[in-house]
C-alpha cells in the first residue's frame, strides 16, 4: 500500500514537473505547481514527516506560490510566452550538457548507500510526534546551521527593505 | 469496519455543516433585519423559515453564464478550490470528546494550510474572469489573506506553547487541566488578535474589501452566476464556521462547559460556535468598512507586533512558572 502510494506520488510529481515547464500559460504553470506541492507533501507524509508536510503546504503553496502569482499578474503575461533562445545555435550544446548531467545523476543514484542509523526511529518519532522530534533536533544538535540560515534570511529581509526604501 | 465508520462520520459532519450553512444565511438576514428594525425574510414559510431552500433552488436552476474571454479551465476550477479547501478543514475539528473525523497531530497547521489554499480560489477566480472588478477583488483578497494569515498564525502560537501540542483534541484537554479552564484569560491578547484576523481571513465586514459592492460590484465573483456563485457563497460561510470552531477549540475550551448536558455532548461546543457566528452578524450590522491602506496598516503595524509581544509574554511567564 505504502509502495503503491509512493509510486503514485512520485510519478505525479515527475509528470507535473514536465507539464509545468512545458505549459504555455504561466498561470496554468502555477496552478499545476500547486498540485505538485500537495503531492510532495504526500511524499513527506509517507516518511512520517507530518510537520514538514504541513509546512510544505503552508509556506510553499500558501505563501511563495501566491507571490509568484502576484508577480505574474503585475507583469501581465496573459498571452503565450514566446522566447527566442538566448544562445544562438546553442541547441546541441544544451543537449550535451543535459546528457552529461543525467549521466552524473544516474551514477550518483547507483552509488547510493545507506548511512548509519540515527537515534530517531519510526517508533520514536511516532511516540514523541514529529513536530517535537523536529524541534528538538533543530534547537539542539543543529542549532548552528539553523541560526546561520536565520541570519541569511534576515540579511535578505533587510536587503529587500533597503531596496524598497531607495527613492528617499 | 473502521473505514465505514469514518465514511459515516464524514457524511454526518458534511450534512450538519451544509445545513448550518443554509440556515446561517437565513439567520444572517434575520439578525441584521432585526438590528435595522426590519423583519427580514417573512414570505416563504412561517417567519420565512424555508427561505434558504427557496434561495438554493433558485441558484441551482439559474443559467450558468461563462464570459467569452474567460480562461475556461481556471474559471471552472476556482470555486471548487474554494469550497474543497473550506470543507477539508472541517475534518480535523473535534466536536466533542473523541469525535473528530481525523484526529491528527498537526491539526492546527492543517487548518492553516487549508485556509491559505482558499485564497487561490479567490485570486484565480478574479484572474480567470478577465474583468477589471474581479481582478481587483482577487488581488485585494489575496494580499489581505496573506497578511492576516501571519497575524492569525502568530496569535495561536501562544496557545500552542501553553498546550504543548498542535493536536486540537489535546489543546482542549490541556485547557480543561489549566487553572482558568479556558485559554481566553491567559491568552487575551492572542484572542483579540485572532478574532480580528478571523474577520479578515473570511473576507467579512469590516474587512470585506474584496467584495466591496460600492466600488467593485461584487469583487472576485462578479462574473459568476447560478451554482458557481453559490459555491463561493457556501465556501465563505463554511470558512466562518471553521474560524468560529477554531476560536472555540483554541480559546474557549472546546466542548467543555460549566456542567455536563446529558445526551448532548456537543451542546457547549455548538453554543459557543453560534455565539461567534452571531458576532460576525453583529459586527456586520455595526461597523463600516475599512479603507485598504488602513486594513494593511492594522494588520502589519498593530496585529503582528501584538501577536509577537504575546508570544514573548507567554514564553516569559511559562519559563518562570513552568
Amino acid at each position: 500500500m505504502v509502495q503503491l502510494l509512493f509510486f503514485y506520488f512520485a510519478l505525479v510529481v515527475i509528470g507535473l514537473g514536465l507539464r509545468i515547464v512545458t505549459a504555455k500559460n504561466p498561470v496554468h504553470s502555477v496552478l499545476l505547481m500547486l498540485v505538485l506541492f500537495f503531492h510532495m507533501a504526500g511524499l513527506y507524509l509517507l516518511l512520517n514527516a507530518e510537520f514538514l508536510a504541513a509546512v510544505q503546504v503552508i509556506v510553499y503553496a500558501g505563501a511563495i506560490l501566491v507571490l509568484y502569482l502576484f508577480v505574474l499578474f503585475l507583469v501581465n503575461l496573459r498571452e503565450e510566452v514566446k522566447v527566442s533562445p538566448f544562445i544562438q545555435k546553442g541547441r546541441w550544446l544544451g543537449i550535451a550538457g543535459a546528457v552529461a548531467l543525467f549521466i552524473t545523476f544516474l551514477r550518483g543514484v547507483f552509488s547510493f548507500s545507506l548511512g548509519p542509523h540515527g537515534q530517531y526511529t519510526i517508533e520514536k518519532i511516532q511516540q514523541m510526534t514529529h513536530t517535537k522530534a523536529m524541534g528538538e533536533a533543530v534547537y539542539t544538535t543543529y542549532i548552528l546551521p539553523f541560526e546561520i540560515a536565520g541570519i541569511i534570511l534576515l540579511v535578505a529581509v533587510i536587503g529587500g527593505l533597503a531596496m524598497a526604501k531607495r527613492e528617499k | 469496519m473502521e473505514l465505514l465508520w469514518i465514511l459515516i462520520k464524514i457524511l454526518i459532519v458534511f450534512a450538519v455543516v451544509m445545513l448550518h450553512v443554509m440556515y446561517a444565511t437565513y439567520f444572517e438576514r434575520k439578525v441584521i433585519g432585526h438590528m435595522q428594525v426590519r423583519m427580514g425574510p417573512m414570505r416563504v414559510g412561517p417567519h420565512g423559515i424555508l427561505q434558504p431552500i427557496a434561495d438554493g433552488l433558485k441558484l441551482f436552476l439559474k443559467e450558468d453564464i461563462m464570459p467569452t474571454v474567460a480562461d475556461k479551465k481556471v474559471f471552472y476550477a476556482a470555486p471548487l478550490i474554494c469550497l474543497i479547501s473550506a470543507l477539508s478543514a472541517v475534518a480535523v475539528i473535534p466536536f466533542f470528546e473523541g469525535f473528530a473525523i481525523a484526529n491528527i497531530n498537526i491539526g492546527l497547521l492543517y487548518i492553516f494550510a487549508m485556509s491559505s489554499l482558499a485564497s487561490y480560489g479567490v485570486v484565480l477566480a478574479g484572474w480567470s474572469s478577465n474583468s477589471k472588478y474581479s481582478f481587483l477583488g482577487g488581488l485585494r483578497s489575496s494580499a489581505q489573506v496573506i497578511s492576516y494569515e501571519i497575524a492569525m498564525g502568530l496569535s495561536l502560537v501562544g496557545v500552542m506553547m501553553l498546550a504543548g501540542s498542535l493536536n486540537l483534541t489535546d489543546i482542549v484537554h490541556a485547557q480543561m487541566k489549566s487553572p482558568f479552564k479556558i485559554y481566553l484569560i491567559p491568552q487575551i491578547i492572542g484572542f483579540f488578535v485572532f478574532v480580528v484576523a478571523m474577520f479578515a481571513e473570511t473576507n467579512r465586514t469590516p474587512f470585506d474589501l474584496p467584495e466591496a459592492e460600492s466600488e467593485l460590484v461584487a469583487g472576485y465573483c462578479t462574473e459568476y452566476s447560478g451554482m458557481r456563485f453559490a459555491l463561493f457563497f457556501m465556501a465563505e460561510y463554511i470558512g466562518m464556521i471553521i474560524m468560529s470552531c477554531l476560536a472555540v477549540v483554541c480559546f474557549l475550551g472546546g466542548w467543555s462547559g460549566p456542567f455536563d448536558v446529558p445526551g448532548i455532548p456537543f451542546f457547549w461546543f455548538i453554543l459557543k460556535v453560534y455565539l461567534f457566528i452571531f458576532l460576525y452578524y453583529w459586527v456586520r450590522a455595526t461597523l463600516p468598512r475599512y479603507r485598504y491602506d488602513q486594513l494593511m496598516a492594522l494588520g502589519w503595524k498593530v496585529l503582528i507586533p501584538l501577536a509577537l509581544f504575546n508570544i514573548v509574554l507567554t514564553g516569559t511567564i511559562k519559563s518562570i512558572f513552568g
